[in-house]
């Protein structure tokens, strides 16, 4: 593709370059542009309007002085570390369990993917009502006999992130397992023949092989799901609303709040920046692993 | 031999026919099923709720199905469950979604698939550069650009409006939709553009007469992404549009989430549902479409 040439002439190109447009207008005003426009105005001390009086680091000092942001930031840790080991270990095991020539895929895989297709706030929404402690699974259990069964994660301030989880992985894990099947499927069959013939165990050629071998997929797929954790937003809105008291607040939420409620627009832009730093500690290394030495085209 | 009812076009896989119930196929299945379970579990749930009177949730299981069929808290839902001061029910958010997503879907259809066609055959001195930023800047947190956007809509007078929102639709569908038409444009063999520019077609006339006829099921993979994607969008409907024009799944938040009044949680779900199904018909419609469309996010550029 790299070979064709064409016609440098402006003319002879104008169309291309009309229909690419919209594209250069989006990456310079709102990707570039707002991008550094949210940056350079975390610096001032805007309040309800943006306003150009800058004052160095004052709004992050406060947002990490923010007992709320520290919560916030906590959380996100907390909830991504395990969203992350969860949904790529178990979408990883069904698609290993997928893999093995089984009857009923499609059947097995429009289950599991099938929460992907709804909205964060339906997920919410739901996970809500079932965990809900007056007659969701608690009520059910006791009153089946075990009166003194506890299990209500959306009222309890420390099991709340565990609430959100269940209901985060029950969203997404569909969605990994498809990745990495399309991964697996892809690995060479002549591998596993090799593989057969020397007398290795299926479980082992899978630790040993095959997971070696599709460390891109793992990488693509953890770059996903993470920048994906980042943004979460709107499954807290619906299933807790940052409660109980600001139990399951995440920086999202924060960003909102201040931009739009509190019109504290300063420190909404910090610490939108400050999700910003977050993404790109993510990217910048998988963009080096990925692209690095050669060029991306 | 063991895949005698496979018609024809599979190939015989695997080594020998092994017994059905042998200990391996019982781990799997059974932990398929139990998984599948857990899937299934709450689709059942907000069935069985929402055709449930509210004496029955008070008495029942969430999850034994219905008595008594009722389907009121389906007819409040649409039609009387209050946000704030009004009392017409989902249908109001359900028709301002269908307002919201007809013309952002075409729009960011067209924009995104003319995009990557010239990004494959009328290439120019930095468009891979713009790609790459664009490409980039679908990992930026929507946050850091929320209020960058306020100011250009209510500079173009858009803000608060269904165009405003359609326009922002379209910028953040870009760079996925773009990737998606990119890919696919270039897997195309280039002799058909090659033939149809010594033929004297110009870049509009390739594009209707080759590129679109040729491309109808990325079209229908981009269609399928986008439909679910701007349904399901909450943020942005929040941010960039006003009460009366409250996408479904703000306003379902708003009828779930309020403290005022006594819960019905029948009609909470049965509004639940509603929402859900949009998405859910298109995805249990287009099956294995719907699969690529996300697998395309996974592809690297």
């Amino acid at each position: 593709m790299a070979a064709t040439k064409r016609p440098g002439r402006l003319l002879r190109n104008l169309n291309g370059k009309i229909a690419a447009v919209p594209m250069i207008l989006t990456t310079l005003v709102v990707f570039l542009g707002g991008t550094l426009w949210t940056v350079l105005y975390s610096f001032t001390n805007s309040k309800l309007l943006p306003r150009t009086n800058f004052v160095g680091f004052d709004q992050y000092e406060r947002l990490w002085a923010s007992s709320r942001w520290n919560t916030s930031i906590e959380n996100l840790l907390i909830y991504g570390v395990f969203s992350l080991v969860f949904t790529i270990s178990v979408g990883f095991v069904l698609a290993v369990l997928m893999d093995q020539k089984i009857r009923f895929e499609d059947t097995f895989r429009t289950i599991m993917l099938y929460p992907f297709a709804l909205s964060f706030i339906v997920t919410g929404l739901v996970w809500q009502w079932i965990l809900n402690p007056e007659f969701g699974i608690q009520h059910i259990v006791r009153s089946m006999g075990w009166e003194s069964f506890v299990f209500s994660p959306l009222t309890n301030p420390d099991l709340v992130l565990y609430g959100l989880l269940i209901a985060g992985l029950w969203q997404g894990t569909g969605f990994v397992m498809c990745i990495m099947l399309a991964g697996l499927r892809g690995i060479d069959e002549d591998i596993w023949k090799a593989a057969r013939v020397d007398g290795i165990p299926a479980w082992k050629t899978y630790t040993i092989i095959i997971i070696p071998m599709m460390r891109p997929v793992f990488i693509t797929t953890l770059v996903l799901v993470a920048s994906g954790i980042i943004k979460l937003y709107d499954l807290v809105v619906a299933q807790t609303s940052g409660g109980p008291g600001t139990a399951s607040q995440v920086p999202a939420m924060y960003v909102y709040d201040y931009m739009f409620q509190a019109q504290n627009l300063g420190q909404g832009f910090a610490a939108s920046t400050m999700m910003l730093l977050s993404v790109l500690i993510v990217l910048i290394p998988w963009a080096y692993l990925e692209f690095g030495g050669k060029k991306h085209g | 031999m063991a895949d005698t009812f496979a018609s024809g076009a599979v190939e015989p896989r695997g080594p020998k026919p092994r017994r059905v119930f042998s200990g391996r196929n019982i781990m799997i299945y059974g932990t398929l099923i139990v998984v599948c379970l857990y899937y299934i579990l709450p689709l059942w749930v907000m069935v069985m709720t929402s055709l449930k009177g509210m004496p029955e949730i008070r008495m029942g299981n969430i999850f034994s199905p219905p008595v008594e069929i009722t389907f009121e808290p389906w007819v409040k839902a649409w039609a009387e469950a209050c946000t704030g001061l009004n009392c017409d029910g989902l249908s109001r958010g359900f028709w301002n979604s269908v307002r919201i997503l007809i013309p952002s879907v075409v729009l960011s259809i067209i924009v995104a698939s003319v995009n990557g066609y010239a990004l494959i055959n009328w290439r120019f001195k930095g468009s891979d550069l713009f790609f790459t930023i664009l490409i980039f800047g679908a990992f930026i947190p929507y946050q850091v650009m929320l209020y960058p956007i306020v100011i250009l809509l209510r500079e173009m007078g858009l803000y608060g409006t269904l165009w405003g929102l359609v326009l922002v639709h379209t910028i953040f569908g870009m760079p996925i939709l773009t990737l998606l038409f990119r890919n696919y444009f270039a897997s195309l063999p280039e002799e058909l553009f090659k033939a149809a520019r010594v033929d004297g077609a110009g870049f509009w006339g390739i594009y209707f007469r080759i590129m679109l006829p040729m491309s109808l099921p990325i079209f229908v993979v981009a269609i399928i992404l986008q439909v679910t994607g701007i349904w399901n969008d909450f943020l942005f409907g929040v941010v960039y549009t006003k009460p009366d024009l409250y996408p479904m799944t703000v306003q379902l938040n708003n009828i779930v989430n309020s403290v005022q009044g006594v819960k019905e949680y029948n009609v909470n779900m049965a509004a639940t549902l509603l929402t859900g199904a949009v998405p859910l018909i298109v995805y249990f419609i287009s099956g294995k479409l719907f699969v690529r469309g996300i697998a395309a996010g996974a592809v690297k550029g």
